[in-house]
């Protein structure tokens, strides 16, 4: 059974790759464009991960992991973070927010398997 | 879809993030302090970066890097967005836009603008005032470090910090690879963030061979058990040929949750370890999962050995809940549907082919319908048959189809605008003036194929008006002017057509200035009696340059002329009023497409042509009494007490030799641009209807007096008459040996 990744990007370009990257790689994905959009799929969806980016119009990326968090069925799946931000303050957010780990881009396809794959059974 | 055509979405998104951060920076340049406005501007310049970073557009990430950190003091407060703050962000936005360029088509971009600007931005990040307002601040900190300045600004100047899984140990270990005690405990916090010790444990073991005990001391009694706590540790023997570093790899996400030692072994302990088979945790949790929803998950998954039982759970929770979602293209179409939705309708984008393919479709079935019309016309004359009233409500049919098709390719002039602001910021920098430009009406939608050529002509008048319609700031001080001058840039619709107007508040016509240089250039008798509009519409005039010397900003070599034909091109008329001392106002009208025209079509010496509608005052019948002779062979025709030329078309396009007699014809009393009002002599009225354009340059060659070309209803070609070229050669300035290579076939 393919396993289902949900992705939070306002880029189209970075949802285009995630999009390519996830299916080439045999993952099924759902895409969202915002933390909105991405709390209100993420129920329809009952992803295996999420990969999340932080800076988003009408929801960043640090209040749709709380969302994510305060949700009784998702506070346990894997969130990575996805976002140029390397400094360790926002990391250290996106923990506190409950992110599981991050990936820096800029966007490397084996980075982001991996990646998903650690942090997936 | 392949990377390219992801690298030309990332172009395309470019486009709209550099929109979305102009009209920002500009919105903040009027003062506008919505943290949303910054944080759209922000957002904007990192998701240039952000896709740029993926296509190893160095420069281009290096640029937008230093911007977003300028960027992100403004969104923070850290740095107050004054008028020389935003003026450095302005440019910043235009040397971003230059890169982007740069990435896509190659060629490169003005270095020394870009370096400066980051250093200029660089100072702004760090806290120093820019130098034109706070010199003394700078010049009183000028060793201070900054921490943006800190790093290379002259290459890539960023470098993300990418977390690699490249092999960092091993190359001190010579033969044997280093055995390590490691000890894993996680806090519960490791679990709540969606870690699992399991998995991780698995990480582990796929770096070499390991042997692993679980330390389950902690667990309390199924009483005391907290289903989310976290209650063991590890002790794991690890052969590892990726060192303690790809050991700390692993646990990148988890170690700030967890107690993790690593220590390495010496050589001859390994060997031992090395006998050791895999442990298997000899606990068995999964009784507590009754009765508890998901949280005994993160502890009976711990336990199980890695893969089989959180595949299960997680197996058992997807099957739990249908799915909704059809597929991801069906998800990732609506999100790109969702993405072009700007809080108004919905919007789908569509390959421009497909658009242009379907209007000239649409063209050819308005020709057709007017065909068929025609000839069940010639066959029932009457027009009470069903066939004939069927077809009336298709010639309705068809008309709306095509109105609907045009406004497929409607877009708003708001980019085109977008653009000028940058055009008077550079230009007037280079000038030294300073000029605020207003737009106005930037929502007003025009045809695309418009819009395209709608930049140029417009660029130039913009140009002209910086270089030469506002004056300098002196002088504008000693004329009693506000030092800023203005130029507003407004659109509207009007009667079918899209207007535009560009105002500037500057010195206005030089009138003696051009009258003497018309003059000069032959242009104009030496003892011409002009009127001041005509004075002021000698600057479109063939060869025809105002300013005394050619300067780099706007005399490239093109005058007003040039601009006057690539409007006329589109069809539109141009022309300009000016009051002295107080500015020039230029406006142009343009047909809202390129692709359809409302005309008269006229016989004229057995030739049918098709006169624009829009240019069309009033037909009249001349009689006897209203025609005057003057001089050699001009006439006038009196209407309503005033005096306006008469031409013959048939003459002027040489269809025939002589001029006809105007009281066989119709006049069509014609506006022309700047000239003022002609009447046009042809011989018949056939009607009025809309034709489909048909360029005569792309199918044949350029013909004066002849704008383009249609197909009739029965079938035959008919010319489209340029009326200011027409008008313009009866008054003799220009084209009349042109003329003569005219039309006669």
């Amino acid at each position: 059974m393919k396993k289902k990744v949900l992705t939070v990007d306002d880029s189209r370009t970075i949802r285009n790759m995630l999009l390519v990257t996830l299916n080439n790689a045999g993952f099924e994905t759902i895409q969202a464009e915002d933390g909105i959009e991405g709390l209100e799929v993420l129920e329809e969806c009952n992803p295996d991960v999420i990969v999340t980016d932080i800076n988003m119009p009408r929801l960043d990326g640090f209040g749709f992991i709380e969302g994510v968090r305060r949700n009784e069925k998702y506070r346990a799946v894997p969130i990575l973070v996805l976002t140029t931000e390397s400094d360790a303050e926002k990391k250290n957010r996106a923990r506190q927010a409950g992110a599981t780990g991050w990936i820096v881009k800029p966007f490397d396809p084996t980075k982001l398997i991996d990646a998903i794959e650690r942090v997936t059974a | 879809m392949d990377m390219n055509e992801i690298k030309e979405i990332f172009f395309q998104e470019c486009e709209e993030q550099l929109a979305e951060l102009e009209s920002g920076l500009l919105k903040m340049n009027d003062g506008d302090r919505d943290p949303e406005t910054v944080n759209a501007v922000f957002r904007a310049v990192h998701s240039i970066k952000g896709g740029a970073g993926a296509f190893g557009l160095d420069d281009l990430v290096a640029f937008a890097h230093v911007f977003e950190t300028t960027l992100d003091c403004v969104r923070s407060n850290k740095l107050e967005p004054g008028p020389e703050v935003m003026k450095v962000m302005l440019k910043s936005a235009d040397v971003l836009a230059d890169l982007v360029t740069a990435s896509r088509d190659g060629g490169s971009v003005d270095e020394s603008r870009s370096s400066g600007l980051v250093k200029e931005l660089e100072a702004l990040a760090n806290g120093d005032m820019p130098a034109s307002s706070a010199a003394p601040v700078a010049a009183a900190k000028p060793a201070a470090p900054a921490p943006v300045a800190a790093a290379p600004s002259d290459d890539s100047g960023f470098q993300a910090i990418p977390f690699t899984f490249d092999d960092f140990g091993g190359e001190e270990q010579e033969e044997s690879v280093p055995t390590f005690d490691v000890t894993f405990k996680p806090r519960r916090e490791l679990y709540s963030k969606g870690n699992e010790a399991a998995l991780l444990l698995r990480d582990l073991s796929r770096l070499g061979e390991m042997s692993i005990n679980c330390n389950m001391e902690e667990l309390p009694s199924l009483d005391d058990l907290d289903p989310e706590g976290a209650y063991f540790d590890w002790t794991i023997q690890i052969t590892a040929e990726k060192g303690e570093e790809g050991i700390r790899q692993v646990f990148e996400f988890a170690e700030w949750d967890c107690d993790l030692d690593i220590k390495l072994r010496e050589p001859e302990a390994a060997a031992v370890t090395e006998e050791l088979p895999m442990v298997p945790v000899p606990f068995d949790l999964s009784a507590l999962d009754d009765g508890s929803d998901g949280p005994g998950q993160t502890v009976a998954a711990a336990v199980e050995a890695a893969d089989t039982a959180s595949g299960v759970l997680k197996a058992a929770a997807s099957a739990a809940k249908p799915e909704k979602k059809e597929s991801p293209a069906a998800a990732a179409a609506a999100a790109a549907a969702a993405q072009a939705n700007n809080a108004a309708g919905q919007t789908i984008r569509v390959d421009l082919d497909r658009v242009d393919r379907l209007i000239n479709l649409v063209g050819e079935l308005v020709i057709n319908q007017a065909m068929l019309s025609q000839s069940v016309i010639e066959n029932d004359a009457t027009g009470t048959s069903a066939v004939n009233m069927g077809l009336e409500e298709l010639q309705q049919l068809t008309r709306e189809i095509q109105d609907s098709v045009m406004a497929i390719r409607a877009q708003p002039v708001k980019p085109v605008f977008q653009r000028m602001s940058r055009i008077v910021r550079e230009v007037a920098d280079m000038v030294g003036k300073s000029i605020r430009l207003v737009t106005e009406g930037e929502n007003t939608e025009v045809d695309k194929t418009v819009i395209d050529k709608l930049a140029e002509p417009l660029t130039h008048m913009i140009r002209n008006a910086v270089d030469h319609g506002i004056e300098s700031p002196e002088k504008r001080a000693a004329a009693g002017k506000e030092p800023e001058g203005t130029i507003k840039l407004t659109a509207k619709h009007r009667s079918g057509r899209i207007v535009i107007e560009l105002v500037d508040d500057g010195a206005g016509i030089n009138r003696e200035r051009v009258r003497q240089k018309a003059i000069d250039n032959e242009l104009i008798a030496a003892d011409a009696n002009l009127t001041d509009e005509e004075i002021d519409n000698l600057i479109f005039a063939p060869g025809f340059s105002t300013a005394d010397k050619i300067s780099d900003i706007s005399g490239r070599g093109v005058g007003m002329d040039v601009v006057k034909r690539s409007i006329q091109a589109l069809g539109g008329r141009i022309s300009i009023t000016s009051r002295p001392g107080q500015g020039s106002t230029f406006t142009m009208s343009l047909p809202l497409t390129l692709a359809v025209l409302d005309g008269m079509v006229v016989t004229v010496a057995g030739q049918t042509l098709v006169v624009p509608l829009t240019a069309i005052v009033e037909t009249l019948q001349p009689e006897a009494q209203h025609i005057h002779s003057f001089g050699a062979n001009q006439r006038l025709i009196s209407i309503r007490n005033s005096f306006c030329p008469l031409v013959d078309v048939g003459r002027i396009l040489n269809f025939r030799g002589t001029q006809a007699n105007p009281m066989d014809g119709v006049a069509l009393l014609v506006e022309s641009e700047g000239g003022g009002q002609r009447a046009l002599m042809v011989d018949a009225i056939q009607g009025q209807r809309q034709v489909v354009i048909k360029s005569l340059e792309a199918n044949y060659t350029h013909v004066p007096g002849i704008a383009a070309a249609t197909i009739l209803g029965d079938g035959r070609v008919a010319l489209i008459l340029d009326v200011d070229a027409v008008v313009a050669a009866s008054r003799g300035q220009s084209l009349k040996q042109e003329m003569s290579l005219a039309v006669a076939g």
